[in-house]
């Protein structure tokens, strides 16, 4: 049974180095290869699991050795899977929601004359992440997480002809490295600190060290997370990679490469638990991450954008889950798969509207469009009812779990967190009732898209190049579209009752992540109801603001919040001006230090020697005599000199 | 007679010739001035081997005659060169080793 | 005594140069034939060297010695330890590839002395043949037989010899064969080009002539100019070099190699040079000479005074952290494709000097891949650089935009290759990288802190030069650029293959490099500092 798990990563591995080596003789069957081996891997995950499930809770991890990798003295960083329940998990999500987009992919992506290529990155994509989850130490787990990293600038820069793809994706690259740092850093603590950085020896050791050391590997691997999950500071680079095209922003964006982040969290649970003060900075980052993207969300008109907001904030819930230690690692996970479901689906809706609308983005030229797009629409709606928490519905039971869970940390941090996280539920249900009503209700703004301002002939390949300026004809998308989406819908609504059932899911992971109930001040009733509460007044609040009045097409100025929040809350801005202006000029000063500072000793010295020698040149002027008098001179002071030291 | 006093006129010739390579402009006075120079030096070396008993000094004034032979024809060929060419024995006129 | 194989394996691309460069005239391509069949059986050689290699054997196999000029004791001692043979691989690898890659770089052209003659004079008056293929390929060659013998040198005198000697040769190579893509007019192009040959020339003779004293003092203190006679009679107490003495030969050597490397601030002469040649050229200053220098760091300035060694190790590692910082920065800020490529190394260098010095295993293991991989790396990037540069004939990156799109195959190896240089995990740069970060750390952690933000800046360099070459809409200049060739593809695709290869299985070179780095830290009597929680134990 180990030996499948190499396979698990060399299938997708395979279909990348194929679609990317092979000529165009491929362009014709490379999305079926890149679609089969993605569907290999999950036949593989889904063998693996079964035979798992077969087993003691206690005999579940598999490990795999391939060989020895980096052997340098004290030094031994191995090729090495580890697949155990958390694994598990996660294989199963990437390789199931992947597939799902690689059939998705084959209707979207069906007009790009780089559908080969698109395919080749999507298998490079799964098998770095599936390397990323399955890798038995942090080393190799680092491959994964950079792997991830270059899928995920490929995708975002698919389209590189457009600057902004190209320029999005740069940004996405760079942010990450910066986080990547933080990685880099906590495995080399772990390496001078244990000796090792394989999961094992390294998570049972952390009593065998400071709190201060695991404080240090903690902040660092939250550096890491930050960057892969777009966490504040290192979140900026998630809406620009909406520039990507739309299955991207499904599977890596939405679903699975951003949750790294919460991952590794978790996997270095024992870290964090030996250093609370870690903890603490995991769930203030994670809490207030969970804020910023939902109120970037609110006031986005780009429905992708808007959704990566949201994206921001499920995660941020995720991260605060797993920075409450072993009351929140299993809740992290659980909304984590949840969300896996229902943003893919609404990231694939959203695909879906957009392939029906021209390539439109923006909501407010949308409207309406249930009639239209049934399917789309009814699948849409499902992932919105999951996300916002309605119940009986996955995120219901995921997300409340995660606030109660909050409330459970006790003190006065739990009273904060668990508010945050009520006041996050709230806005979350506002801006997805906000998007729900401008994209499919109300009046059908896109009729008169004649006055307004002709629309930017868009590039996303798949558009109808006829008519692009004409009004658009709403239509619903093919059935390798439309399938994935039921699918995820039902995933949507399943999942989270299904885990929680007699807490199925706990019982899952805890034997890896261990659980904890901790002591909630307030009753689960209690909690569930004030959630419903909140719920409630984001969703009428919405209502009354989107669904009782119209939609202006242009986009009214707005308070003061708004503006900030259609410009991700100034971040960028702050970047810019800082970084970009700042770095800007201290390469150029560099540059010119470089130049004439540096070189210019140099070339000054060579100056002044050659103007010196100009000098000297002078003296040969030609004249015998000249010459015969420094003979002489030479000579009589020669001769002076011998005499001298003879009578000394 | 004291060989001292061949050392003096010895010196006092090669001053002359000295100061005639360094003042005189006509490239024949300078060789020959330069022959001086050679001659005072003979001389020394012929009153040195006196001095001390022995032969070094007058074998070394004959190889030095004959060198100074040989620097003759090649010194004269090169100043009738020169004054076919430039029409002038002076060596103030042959300042071509200037940059 | 058995067949000299070090001595063949610098012999016969010496050999090759002599008979490449005496093809008449009229038999160019005969003469780029040769060079690349000689350049291959060398590599043939070197890797016959590899496998009569013992890694767990003695420190120094295939040993050779003669007596040379017996009277300053001056030996032709040859012998290779992991390291040499690693980088006598790496040398022999890359030399056809850089002969293929430069296959037409020597081509007269219409512009050349030997087509075009402006005035009638220069017509009567050439009645020699002017033969600038011939000459460019044997240069080469001469290059890689120094560059060989230099790695294989036990000797310090006899290491010292062809150190300077390789200076010739490369001064030619920059000076005489530039690149033809230049801004400005030929006139222009030319005295830009003598200024970076002089540079480069001045630079290192400099360097070359401080070591000299250091080699003659060395001879003076020790008697002896054998690695392995210093080394035994350092061990045995009968060599005691006084404090001062051995501070100040250390100085000497280091400063050579510190040009050569080349490490901030002796740097100013790598970007000229590398700007100024050509691109295979360029790969053969940094990939391959370069090398010499941070090899004969480890090789002489640690195995011979290691007490030195240990008292510069504070400001060289600030001078490498400067320089792996300062020369990232300064890549961001170039508009030249290649003097980027140029800072981009100056970093790199900066790398593999902070692993030697780190004094730990994993640094200078790391250090030693380093070499290896960056060598591959950059071969990789120069030469898809260079292809890039012959079809627009701009060096400038302002000149490209939208080439992917054109010459997709192209981009995709140039992003192969940039990747590379930022060390991406999975690729093999990653690997030494990663070595050198934790041997630095492991000793000193605010270095190795420090060192990591040239990881991020190696992004912003490599992502921006492929952003705006290779993405946004296509430039009217280069929407008839054609795709890679074979000839092209034939060198590049191999050297991708490799760097996959060495970053996903790194353990045949680790294996190599292992033994001889355990050698190098008893030299400096080193032991790397214990993980804390062994430590406790």
């Amino acid at each position: 049974m180990e030996n499948l798990i190499a396979l698990l990563v060399a299938a997708p591995l395979l279909g990348a180095a194929v679609l990317l080596c092979g000529g165009r003789a491929l362009d014709r069957v490379g999305h079926w290869l890149g679609t089969l081996l993605a569907a290999a891997s999950f036949v593989f995950a889904v063998v693996l699991f079964t035979d798992m499930l077969g087993k003691g809770a206690e005999e579940r991890t598999l490990s795999q050795h391939l060989f020895s990798w980096i052997p340098v003295e004290g030094f031994q960083a191995d090729v090495a899977f580890q697949l155990d329940q958390l694994s598990m998990t996660f294989v199963l999500l990437i390789s199931g929601v992947g597939t799902l987009i690689h059939v998705y992919s084959i209707g979207y992506m069906e007009h790009d004359e780089r559908r080969r290529r698109f395919f080749g990155y999507l298998n490079l994509f799964l098998a770095a992440m599936l390397l990323l989850v399955l890798a038995d130490n942090y080393l190799l787990l680092y491959v994964g997480w950079e792997g991830v990293g270059l899928a995920s600038y490929l995708l975002i820069g698919f389209w590189q002809h457009k600057p902004s793809a190209a320029t999005a994706a740069k940004k996405a690259f760079l942010v990450n490295r910066v986080g990547d740092v933080g990685l880099s850093i906590a495995i080399m603590l772990m390496f001078t600190t244990f000796g090792t950085f394989a999961f094992g020896p390294v998570l049972e050791a952390t009593g065998q060290t400071s709190e201060g050391k695991l404080t240090a590997i903690g902040l660092m691997l939250l550096l890491a997370a930050c960057g892969k999950s777009a966490q504040v500071p290192l979140q900026s680079w998630l809406g620009d990679a909406m520039e990507g095209p739309t299955p991207v922003s499904a599977l890596i964006h939405a679903a699975t490469m951003v949750t790294a982040g919460v991952y590794l969290i978790v996997r270095s649970g024992a870290i964090f638990n030996g250093a609370p003060d870690a903890q603490l900075v995991v769930t203030i980052v994670g809490a207030v991450t969970l804020l910023f993207g939902a109120i970037v969300g609110c006031a986005k008109d780009d429905i992708k954008k808007a959704l990566a907001g949201s994206t921001m904030s499920q995660i941020g819930y995720m991260i605060l889950a797993a920075g409450l230690g072993p009351i929140g690692y299993v809740f992290a996970i659980m909304h984590l798969v949840t969300h896996g479901f229902f943003k893919a689906g609404l990231f694939l809706g959203a695909g879906s509207v957009m392939h029906g609308m021209n390539d439109e983005v923006n909501m407010r030229k949308y409207g309406g469009l249930r009639k239209y797009m049934p399917v789309t629409f009814v699948t849409f709606g499902l992932g919105y009812l999951a996300i916002i928490g309605f119940p009986g519905l996955s995120g219901f039971f995921s997300k409340d779990k995660i606030i109660e869970a909050a409330f459970a940390k006790g003190g006065a941090e739990g009273w904060i967190l668990g508010s945050v996280a009520l006041l996050g539920a709230a806005i979350t249900a506002y801006y997805m009732t906000r998007v729900m009503i401008m994209t499919f209700f109300g009046e059908e703004r896109w009729r008169h898209r004649a006055t307004a301002s002709p629309a930017q002939p868009s590039a996303e390949p798949a558009a109808q190049t006829e008519g692009a300026h004409d009004e658009p004809h709403p239509h619903e998308s093919p059935k390798s579209m439309t399938i994935p989406m039921i699918v995820l819908a039902f995933g949507s609504v399943f999942a989270g009752g299904f885990f929680s059932i007699g807490d199925r899911f706990t019982h899952w992971l805890e034997p890896v992540t261990h659980h904890d109930h901790g002591d909630s001040p307030l009753s689960a009733a209690t909690v569930t109801g004030a959630t419903m509460v909140v719920l409630v007044i984001g969703v009428a609040l919405a209502y009354v603001q989107y669904g009782r009045r119209p939609v202006p097409v242009t986009a009214p100025r707005g308070s003061l919040l708004t503006r900030a929040a259609r410009r991700d809350l100034l971040q960028d801005d702050f970047n810019h001006v800082v970084l970009v202006r700042g770095g800007e000029h201290l390469t150029r000063s560099l540059v010119y230090v470089d130049h004439s500072l540096v070189d210019g000793v140099v070339n000054g010295t060579a100056a002044s020697m050659g103007g010196l020698s100009g000098r000297l040149r002078k003296l040969q002027n030609g004249y015998a005599r000249s010459y015969a008098v420094s003979m002489f001179g030479g000579a009589a002071v020669l001769i002076a000199a011998t005499l001298l030291m003879r009578a000394v | 007679m004291n060989p001292v006093n061949y050392l003096y006129l010895a010196s006092l010739l090669f001053a002359i010739g000295a100061t005639g390579v360094l003042i005189r402009r006509n490239a024949i006075v300078v060789f020959m001035c330069i022959e001086l120079m050679l001659n005072a030096c003979n001389l020394a070396l012929v009153a040195f081997s006196r001095m001390h008993g022995n032969l070094d000094g007058q074998i070394i004034a004959f190889f030095t005659m004959v060198v100074a032979a040989a620097e003759v024809v090649v010194g004269l060929a090169i100043i009738v060169s020169l004054f076919r060419s430039r029409h002038s024995a002076s060596v103030d006129d042959a300042s071509l080793m200037k940059l | 005594m058995s067949f000299p194989l070090l001595t063949a394996t610098a012999v016969l691309p010496a050999v090759g140069a002599i008979v490449t460069a005496a093809v008449p005239a009229a038999r160019r391509t005969a003469a780029k034939w040769l060079a690349l069949l000689v350049s291959l059986a060398t590599l043939a050689l070197a890797v016959t060297v590899l496998v009569r290699f013992d890694p767990d054997g003695d420190r120094y196999q295939l040993t050779e010695s003669r007596s040379w000029i017996a009277e300053f004791g001056v030996r032709y001692e040859l012998g290779v330890d992991g390291i040499g043979v690693a980088l006598i691989a790496l040398t022999a690898l890359l030399i056809p590839f850089i002969i293929l890659a430069g296959w037409h770089d020597a081509d007269p052209s219409p512009s050349s002395p030997l087509r075009s003659s402006k005035g009638g004079a220069d017509e009567t008056k050439a009645p020699y043949k002017w033969r600038p293929t011939q000459g460019f390929f044997a240069l080469i060659l001469a290059v890689e037989a120094m560059v060989i013998i230099s790695f294989e040198a036990t000797d310090v005198f006899l290491f010292y010899v062809f150190f300077e000697a390789m200076l010739i040769p490369m001064y030619f190579l920059i000076g005489g064969f530039g690149d033809r893509a230049h801004a400005g007019s030929d006139e222009n192009a030319s005295a830009q080009r003598s200024y970076a040959a002089v540079k480069f020339l001045l630079y290192n003779l400099v360097g070359g002539l401080i070591m000299l004293a250091a080699v003659i003092g060395l001879y003076v203190v020790a008697g002896s100019f054998s690695l392995q006679e210093i080394a035994e009679a350092r061990a045995n107490g009968s060599l005691d070099m006084a404090t001062n003495t051995e501070r100040l030969l250390f100085l000497g050597f280091f400063f050579a190699f510190a040009v050569k490397a080349p490490l901030w601030p002796l740097h100013t002469w790598l970007p000229n040079a590398m700007g100024e040649s050509t691109a295979p050229v360029a790969v053969l200053i940094t990939a391959v000479v370069d090398k010499v220098g941070t090899f004969a760091m480890l090789r002489f300035c640690l195995g011979l005074f290691p007490e030195a060694s240990e008292w510069a190790t504070p400001v060289i590692l600030v001078l490498a952290l400067v320089s792996i910082i300062y020369g990232a920065l300064l890549a961001v800020g170039q508009r030249d494709i290649k003097r980027l490529i140029a800072y981009a190394s100056i970093s790199h260098f900066g790398f593999i000097v902070l692993g030697i010095f780190a004094m730990t295993s994993q640094g200078q293991s790391g250090a030693t891949l380093y070499m290896v991989n960056h060598g591959i790396s950059t071969a990789a990037l120069m030469l898809v650089a260079g292809f890039l540069i012959s079809r627009r004939g701009s060096r400038l990156i302002a000149d490209y935009g939208g080439v992917q799109k054109v010459a997709p195959v192209l981009a995709g190896t140039f992003l192969v290759g940039g990747l590379a240089t930022l060390s991406l995990p999975g690729l093999a740069p990653f690997v030494s990288e990663f070595l050198v970060l934790v041997g630095a750390f492991a000793r000193y952690p605010v270095v190795g802190i420090i060192a990591t933000v040239g990881i991020v800046l190696a992004a912003l360099y490599t992502l921006v030069l492929y952003q705006r070459t290779m993405t946004g809409p296509v430039k009217p200049e280069v929407s008839a650029m054609p795709d890679l060739r074979v000839r092209e593809l034939v060198v590049i695709a191999p050297l991708i293959a490799l760097l996959i290869g060495l970053g996903v299985y790194p353990k045949p070179l680790t294996d190599l490099v292992n033994p001889a780095v355990e050698h190098t830290m008893s030299d400096v009597q080193k032991k790397d500092p214990k993980p804390e929680v062994e430590a406790a134990k």
